[in-house]
């Protein structure tokens, strides 16, 4: 989503992206004119009048799970972004009984938060698996 | 999902949907201060968007994709670089 109209989206679209991805972009490519949505989102910019690279995740309730936003010369760590989908989809899954340290990807160990862990999680975790 | 749109001249535009952020008109002050933060745990807010997918022009709303994971991007503007 960004202030650019639909008809600009098309051009972007057919023009440049359809060139580095095959079929175009599949998903939608939305217009915020004005910035209205931008601004109840907190990443319109006034002063540029265009959105900051901001990114919400939203589960299936609609709720944001989580966001980044960074100023627009940084891009986004799409990897990243599909780990965090990956980890919220599973303690979702498990009903909040599993949390995925830091460092988690799928495969990796979760920690099952309770009163056992209290104190104990140096001997579940150590600090190399936020970097493996 | 998306419903398809008509295309005219006017160039359409969406916008929040649901209850309106109240905005007290005190000073200008106050509302950057007051104005409502993006939480995590809380709803995002829905709204309505023409866009283009696809080869066609469509209208979304947020709130059609519950049930789904959504990934919602902002960025500053088509052939801007990176």
């Amino acid at each position: 989503m960004s202030i650019d109209s639909m008809f600009v989206h098309k051009m972007w679209n057919d023009d440049e992206l359809a060139k580095m991805v095959e079929g175009g972009i599949p998903y939608p490519m939305l217009s915020d004119a004005g910035g209205k949505v931008g601004k109840i989102y907190g990443v319109f910019d006034e002063t540029a009048g265009v959105e900051a690279r901001g990114r919400f995740l939203i589960d299936p309730d609609g709720v944001i799970q989580g966001f980044e936003v960074l100023t627009p010369p940084v891009g986004r760590n799409v990897n990243e972004t599909i780990r965090q989908i990956q980890a919220f989809q599973l303690i979702r899954k498990t009903g909040g009984a599993e949390a995925t340290p830091s460092g988690w990807r799928p495969g990796k160990k979760t920690l099952k938060p309770g009163i056992d862990l209290v104190g104990k999680v140096w001997q579940e975790w150590k600090t190399s698996m936020a970097f493996d | 999902m998306a419903e398809e749109a008509a295309v005219g001249c006017a160039r359409p535009t969406g916008g929040p949907v649901g209850e309106e952020v109240s905005e007290s008109k005190e000073s200008s002050e106050i509302i950057k201060e007051e104005r409502t933060m993006i939480m995590v745990g809380q709803k995002a807010p829905d709204f309505t968007a023409p866009g283009y997918q696809q080869g066609k022009f469509i209208n979304v709303k947020l709130s059609d994709y519950l049930g789904k994971w959504v990934v919602l991007c902002f960025y500053p503007g088509d052939f801007t670089f990176v």
